[in-house]
């Protein structure tokens, strides 16, 4: 098989073992709409400010996106396959296809949290497309940045604190970068406003990938 | 030898210090122009961190390639050092922020970069912890402070360039009221050169103590 089909291949398998087992899934859009009741409970409908709910879509972004990249490499050492990877495919190919896997989840997540956040907190947003972009941006660069330390912290002690611990500084300028552009689509911008954050929030997960690319199989086949 | 250039560095270091306290402040014109003198210890500070950071990464890219414990443990060392001079440089910084923007903490870009560099390999020792095979620790610990030096640069040069900051660097350095000129520049690189040293001695006699602590191990070993 040539390489992009094995990737595909590996991708393919993962998102159909989701959806036979719902291994993932349910427990994440129910930890999504739990954070979500969370937040409304504590800002409900009187602050309307375009920080406060940028932040607050964010944090919600975040958390179950964290949750749900966490889970990517543990299947796989819980179920004993992952020696049966390593045995049939590289170690690039295991990356590529498992970063796909995180962006399909975190995206379907991200859109299943929005259109809950739209409804529940009222949101109204001036651009529809360009609210769009930068969720979806933000969440694939959140999903390219962790894939590597979810492969780390799948073969150590303390899995799911070290794993927010490892991925929050890597994170965080993608975090920065998207509240703050966030924010001016909800104040209402023209789409040249939000270049300089569009070009970070794709420059930087490209250097973490091409770097994770590189030294992935120092952590698979460790 | 090493005795001579202790002792020279004691003198030396000691000097840049007397003189920076009592050469003018190297800004003049603001009420907290004597606050500025921070500017000789501070950014020093800052160079060394980020100069031990990068240590670490490239010990991490020879583990890598070696395979050699030695240079996973150099690694964590030359983190170690890092670690102390980035909060020496948060805390000069947080005093500077007092006497100039009136508050210890005031959440500015720079600040908050910092802070996340903090915790960036403060979370590295966690990652060591974590893990109890030696190999597979060194490993992922060297893959961690690759991925861990891609994000210096993020925090220490693009955002704060980005979104607006207060930090001189911004607002003075490069609209050019420190003249790095005469006295200024003599007592700021010499300032810059012990720190280095300092951080070079640190470093070495760690390094030494790992070697010897290893030979131990392998003489255990063999007997």
């Amino acid at each position: 098989m040539g390489w992009i089909k094995r990737v595909i291949a590996l991708t393919a398998k993962d998102i159909r073992v989701e959806l036979r087992t719902r291994y993932a899934i349910n427990s994440l859009v129910l930890f999504a709409v739990v954070t979500l009741v969370a937040v409304g409970m504590t800002i409900g409908l009187q602050i309307n400010t375009p920080s406060l709910h940028a932040g607050f879509i964010w944090i919600a972004i975040l958390f179950s996106s964290l949750q749900a990249q966490s889970l990517s490499f543990v299947k796989e050492e819980e179920a004993k396959t992952g020696d049966l990877l390593r045995l049939y495919t590289d170690p690039g190919v295991v990356y590529i296809g498992k970063l796909l896997f995180s962006f399909v989840l975190s995206a379907f997540l991200a859109v299943v949290l929005i259109v809950l956040y739209i409804f529940l907190m009222d949101l109204s947003v001036p651009d529809m497309g360009q609210f769009i972009v930068m969720i979806l941006l933000g969440t694939i660069a959140l999903a390219s940045a962790t894939t590597i330390i979810a492969a780390i912290v799948s073969r150590t002690a303390m899995k799911g604190a070290l794993f927010a611990v490892l991925s929050f500084p890597l994170l965080l300028p993608i975090l920065i970068v998207a509240i703050s552009g966030t924010e001016s689509i909800l104040t209402g911008v023209k789409w040249t406003v939000l270049f300089d954050d569009i070009r970070i929030l794709i420059a930087y997960p490209a250097i973490v990938v091409t770097l994770s690319y590189m030294l992935f199989e120092y952590v698979w086949n460790e | 030898m090493t005795k001579i250039l202790k002792f020279g560095l004691l003198i030396y270091f000691g000097a840049v210090i007397v003189f920076a306290f009592i050469k003018p402040p190297p800004l003049t014109g603001q009420t907290w122009s004597d606050g500025s003198r921070i500017f000789y210890f501070h950014v020093p500070q800052a160079f060394v961190a980020f100069v031990a950071f990068a240590t670490s990464m490239i010990y991490s890219i020879l583990y890598l390639k070696r395979r050699n414990p030695l240079d996973d443990r150099k690694a964590a060392l030359s983190v170690e050092l890092g670690l102390v001079f980035c909060i020496l440089a948060t805390l000069t910084g947080a005093i500077f922020a007092r006497i100039a923007w009136g508050s210890y903490w005031n959440w500015d870009p720079r600040e908050t970069s910092i802070l996340i560099l903090l915790l960036i390999y403060a979370a590295y020792f966690a990652l060591r912890q974590s893990v109890t095979d030696e190999r597979r620790r060194a490993s992922f610990s060297a893959v961690y402070l690759i991925l861990a030096f891609v994000a210096v640069p993020v925090f220490g040069l693009v955002l704060p360039r980005v979104y607006e900051s207060l930090h001189p660097s911004d607002t003075i350095v490069s609209g050019g009221s420190i003249d790095l000129r005469g006295y200024v520049a003599a007592i700021f690189f010499s300032s810059m050169a012990c720190f280095l040293a300092i951080y070079y001695w640190l470093f070495n006699l760690g390094g030494r103590v790992i070697s010897l602590e290893y030979k131990r191990l392998e003489e255990l070993d063999a007997g």
